[in-house]
């Protein structure tokens, strides 16, 4: 029951990119066509889940004090460990959709291996030790997140391709007329506070 | 010091837990992705199939089909080097090339896709391929040369002449081109230049080079010194001359667009003879000016040759020019009469090409009879 919930907030009222901010470079990048952005996200999605599952056997498994593999604290070596695990990761969702998809592969271009670098990934695993969720809550949180975040960036290519056809004056043209909407968005989305929460 | 032996003597076992750890953790990811590369990348040998059964060729899955066929001796033209900017090496891809990539988009006609043409450098051979080129590209082949002899033309365009090793001779037809080999700090590039030397000249190649700044291929060729080795492979090109000598012919061109024309100036008249043609040259000063002598001679023997250069800069004080003044496609319109079968050859850039080609439409040559090469 409780991963249900995580998984309904992660992607409504705790929606990583409206809620924490994670994630805005690919955002802001790849919201250009639904197309590419539901790629994109499908993308985020499968590394979120998998990378927090992986990440949650390592840290529990041998990084933290009395684990059953190492009985030393290692827990400051999570950061570094987090991102080898997903920048590994992610040369392997590469290879996959290369071999697959060459179409979306291209499609996403410099975009796939920035998936390394999208905080989201990374701030979902740390999120899972802070709030100490079990393996099913972590898988769920990434799973839920990763929704959360394919959600608001397809909702952004929608409109943004929408916005193709008004006339944006010229000041806000560009990056700002999105960070604007992307304000917006995540005012929206807090109208979903009332549903499930977490922390 | 001491204090610094003493940090590591007591944290000993968690130094050595970190370290084996960290690298037990990164050495397992290596594993599996060095697995998953054996696994997904590897697409084991596959067959190219040129036009029907013609040519089969087995090469390792995964590259690029430009360079598959490039290590099988089958060069298709490709002036960017593969990067997918040029265009250059259209190829038809009957079965199994995969979806068409928003890298090639750019470069294809609607009319093309449907008929499955590809950029042989986007394309990466996954499976068995089936593809036609044309037959000429089979016979286009990699020359070895060494640099026989360089000349300054003008200020900025230097003539080089090549004389072939291997193979020891050339057979192209008049206004084909050859891509150089000129080195980079990305690895060798190719650059198109058009053959100036005539076809009947089989030992050697001329070309006709701008050094354009900052230019690869320009200055490479241009720092060649004779008997430098360098590398080429052609001939490419559709320009193709009307075998009727009573088709008259007419060569439009600016700055180093002169190096097809003199090729077929020189092929023409040692063919036919009495045969009609025609060479506007546009400069901007006299600065520009050359084979103006060398065209006046040929001129002079063959009186159906006519030569007319124009400058299209005012004559600075002081200097002296008895040709024509003004763009050259005036000089084409002043000096051609309307109602003759002529064929057109245009070198030079693209205003000039628009230009030209608009007054020999008004002289009534038919637009597939006009061949040009924009740069």
């Amino acid at each position: 029951m409780t991963t249900l919930i995580i998984i309904v907030a992660a992607i409504f009222t705790n929606n990583i990119l409206l809620a924490s901010f994670l994630g805005m470079c690919s955002f802001l990048a790849c919201s250009a066509k639904i197309e590419t952005a539901l790629g994109l996200g499908a993308a985020v999605i499968f590394v979120m889940t998998c990378t927090t599952a992986i990440n949650y056997g390592i840290y529990y498994g041998v990084l933290v004090e009395n684990a059953p593999l190492l009985k030393t604290d290692l827990t400051y070596l999570q950061f570094i460990i987090f991102i080898a695990v997903i920048a590994a990761f992610v040369q392997f969702v590469e290879m996959f959709v290369e071999r697959f998809s060459p179409a979306l592969y291209h499609a996403l271009g410099i975009f796939l291996p920035l998936i390394t670098v999208n905080c989201a990934i990374l701030g979902a695993s740390l999120f899972m030790i802070i709030r100490r969720y079990s393996l099913a809550q972590s898988v769920g949180f990434g799973f839920g997140g990763g929704v959360g975040w394919a959600l608001a960036i397809t909702l952004m290519a929608g409109l943004r391709q929408k916005m193709g056809y008004s006339h944006i004056p010229k000041p806000f043209q560009g990056v700002a007329i999105i960070m604007i909407i992307t304000g917006v968005m995540a005012m929206a989305f807090m109208g979903f506070a009332g549903m499930v929460s977490i922390q | 010091m001491d204090s610094i032996a003493a940090f590591f003597t007591e944290n000993s076992a968690a130094i050595r837990d970190s370290i084996i750890t960290f690298g037990g953790i990164l050495v397992g990811l290596s594993i599996v992705l060095i697995v998953a590369e054996k696994l997904l990348i590897n697409y084991g040998i596959c067959e190219i199939d040129i036009n029907a059964q013609e040519k089969v060729l087995e090469v390792d899955g995964g590259q690029t089909l430009l360079s598959a066929l490039y290590e099988n001796k089958v060069f298709i033209p490709a002036a960017c080097g593969g990067q997918g900017s040029c265009g250059h090496c259209k190829i038809t891809v009957l079965e199994g090339g995969g979806p068409v990539l928003p890298t090639e988009t750019p470069h294809l006609g609607r009319k093309e896709v449907r008929a499955g043409v590809r950029l042989a450098c986007q394309v990466k051979v996954r499976e068995n391929i089936l593809i036609r080129v044309p037959e000429e590209l089979l016979n286009v082949k990699l020359f070895t040369s060494t640099v026989a002899g360089t000349r300054s033309l003008t200020y900025d365009i230097k003539e080089i002449s090549f004389s072939l090793i291997e193979p020891a001779e050339i057979s192209h037809r008049p206004g084909q081109y050859v891509q150089i080999q000129a080195p980079s700090s990305d690895g060798p590039v190719f650059r198109a230049y058009s053959i100036s030397s005539p076809t009947y000249e089989k030992n050697s190649v001329e070309l006709n080079v701008r050094l354009v700044p900052n230019g690869i291929g320009s200055t490479y060729l241009h720092n060649l010194e004779e008997g430098d080795e360098a590398i080429f492979t052609g001939p490419y090109g559709e320009f193709r001359l009307n075998e009727d000598p009573s088709v008259e012919i007419i060569c439009v061109g600016g700055g180093c667009g002169m190096a097809p024309m003199k090729n077929i100036i020189y092929s023409i008249y040692d063919q036919w003879p009495d045969r009609s043609c025609w060479l506007f040259f546009g400069c901007r000063t006299t600065k520009d000016v050359f084979y103006l002598d060398e065209l006046n001679q040929l001129s002079r023997k063959h009186p159906n040759f006519h030569v007319v250069y124009a400058l299209s800069d005012p004559l600075p004080p002081g200097e002296t020019w008895d040709g024509e003044t003004g763009f050259i496609h005036l000089s084409a319109d002043k000096y051609l009469e309307e109602g003759v079968r002529r064929q057109a050859f245009l070198c030079g850039p693209p205003p000039m090409i628009e230009a030209a080609t608009r007054v020999l439409k008004e002289k009534g040559i038919a637009p597939d009879d006009i061949f040009y090469d924009k740069f």
